[in-house]
């Protein structure tokens, strides 16, 4: 048994090396980072990528759009992801390519009687203008207001979207999708807004307009507030990088967008 | 060059305590060069006492959140430390030993509960019985009060029950003779001579009340306007770190730093009251 160890185990040594030297030379690696929004979906198209095409090894990170912009910027990622209506002035030197659409819906809690809300009434409610549920047609309660934190993609295209918000100060501000929609969840007279992708039974998504928030709708154009989910590369993609853009745009690749909840390019 | 054992141990020991001391002095570092010259851009008033933070339009007034930060980091004292402390005494004094020696460990064991499990708690159950008992969000100065009350309590209690312990026990003695009953012999007695090490358990309990931050993210609310009323909600310093810290960029990154160096300052002071109050404790005892 003594003797027999160390041969065992030199000889996995050796075999890990071997595994490793062969990896090292066909692997190529691509860094995604950015918007905590289109994160779920980059993992899944990733995932099918790599199922399909060995040989490629694709990390998935979130941050942010800022921090997509940012690290496509610095080169610390080969792709960014921002979701945002309009990318800021120090984007301009990247590379843009729109792979999915998203939908900001407006949630309220299930119990709350109201169904539709106008575009003016949202803004007034998000500015603190309206702060009772009365006042747009529903019971006699105060309105909490949920946001998003300052900086977070969903929250500046949402309010771009509007029409320039300028939030109430009285806003509770979560920094997820996911804790917005428990918020609402929780509060029967709040309200707030988060991607059409998380919505679940426990918040009511109101119209808007009298347009729904659903995928249909959103593909013929009717619903307003649509956010385009940007890919951002330092010049034109090469490699593998280019590949995996291919893969999304691919009707594949925008298929399993549109199952999983999001919007197609086009 | 030959070295034996020993000194190889001991220099290796130096490296790693001087390792925690340079880590600290790097962090003081970073952060002082980072937001320290924010602060000088857009002036110490402006930035402590504008009440205006909108950090996309170039506002960046912290004052909402340090009164938020102080109006939480106090309820928690007033809902902890008469707990705490009572808790001490009670345990030190009316207890014997041997139950003394499963409670503590007990209420110690409550330091090691995460505070995301706090603030999940905080957020399901105690929000909701604000919300439908006091009114307002739920979400709110109180609800993060007493949150973080719970939380600091083993740091009150078992540096309290320490300072009281260390009593000698011929004051008890001494006070019981002259006729005290064993309550006037605690609260006359013991505790005015325990007071300092009370007190640094209580200063402590704030520096960890003021630094917390996941705990406070969940069940404060997080609106960045000065808090009218206990049951608005608010935004600490902490909170404002790191809900923003992940999309700050440029100049919101740098006012980021900034509120850190403000909370390096006040967790630096209250911590360095608690050292001198404690050391007062010993010096007195010893000299005795």
């Amino acid at each position: 048994m003594f003797y027999r160890w160390p041969t065992a185990t030199r000889l996995t040594v050796c075999l890990l090396a071997l595994v490793c030297a062969s990896c090292g030379k066909k692997y190529a690696a691509i860094t995604l980072a950015g918007s905590t929004a289109f994160q779920p979906f980059a993992e899944k198209l990733a995932e099918e990528f790599m199922a399909q095409r060995s040989g490629v090894a694709i990390t998935v990170q979130g941050g942010g759009s800022a921090v997509g912009i940012q690290s496509a910027l610095s080169g610390v990622a080969q792709i960014g992801m921002a979701d945002l209506v309009q990318l800021p002035p120090e984007a301009k030197e990247l590379t843009s390519i729109v792979v999915a659409r998203d939908g900001i819906a407006i949630i309220v809690n299930p119990a709350n009687p109201i169904k539709d809300l106008s575009t003016v009434q949202v803004r007034e409610i998000f500015e603190g203008k309206i702060g009772n549920w009365k006042d747009v047609g529903g019971t006699d309660k105060l309105i909490t207001v949920v946001s998003r934190e300052a900086g977070s993609g969903t929250r500046m295209s949402f309010e771009q979207l509007i029409g320039g918000i300028q939030l109430t100060r009285n806003a509770i501000i979560q920094d997820s999708s996911g804790t917005i929609r428990e918020t609402v969840a929780n509060d029967a007279n709040a309200i707030g807004y988060l991607t059409h992708g998380v919505i679940s039974q426990k918040v009511k998504p109101v119209t808007v307009d009298g347009v729904e928030c659903t995928t249909a709708v959103i593909m013929a154009s009717q619903y307003k507030l649509v956010r385009p989910v940007f890919f951002l590369t330092k010049g034109p993609a090469t490699g593998a990088a280019k590949e995996f853009i291919d893969y999304v745009l691919s009707p594949e690749g925008q298929e399993i967008i549109k199952k999983n909840g999001l919007i197609p390019a086009q | 060059m030959k070295f034996d054992r020993e000194t190889n141990v001991q220099r290796l020991l130096l490296v790693i305590a001087l390792s925690a001391i340079t880590s600290l002095l790097l962090i003081a570092v970073f952060i002082f060069k980072e937001g320290v010259p924010f602060i000088l851009q857009v002036g110490l008033r402006n930035f402590l006492l504008s009440s205006d933070w909108r950090p996309h339009a170039g506002k960046f007034g912290i004052y909402p959140m340090i009164v938020a930060s102080l109006w939480v980091t106090f309820g928690a004292m007033l809902i902890g430390a008469p707990l705490g402390v009572a808790g001490a005494i009670f345990l030190n004094e009316f207890v014997p030993r041997t139950v003394m020696r499963v409670i503590k460990p007990t209420i110690e064991l409550l330091a090691g509960i995460p505070s995301v499990v706090f603030g999940f708690i905080g957020v399901v159950v105690l929000a909701p019985l604000i919300r439908a008992h006091l009114g307002g969000p739920g979400l709110s100065v109180l609800a993060a009060a007493i949150v973080l009350g719970i939380m600091v309590l083993p740091t009150i209690i078992s540096i309290s029950t320490d300072a009281i312990a260390a009593v000698p026990q011929t004051y008890r003695e001494g006070a019981l003779a002259l006729g005290a009953t064993r309550w006037q012999a605690v609260h006359m007695v013991v505790v005015k001579a325990a007071r300092s090490g009370i007190v640094a358990s209580i200063i402590l309990a704030m520096g960890r009340a003021v630094g917390e931050t996941m705990a406070v993210i969940m069940v404060a609310g997080n609106a960045a306007k000065v808090p009218h009323s206990p049951l608005d909600s608010a935004q600490t310093l902490t909170a404002t770190i790191a809900l923003e810290m992940a999309s700050a960029t440029g100049m919101h990154r740098q006012a980021l730093f900034a509120t850190g160096v403000v909370l390096f300052v006040v967790i630096m002071v209250l911590n360095s009251i608690a050292t001198v109050a404690v050391r007062r404790r010993i010096g007195k005892n010893s000299k005795r």
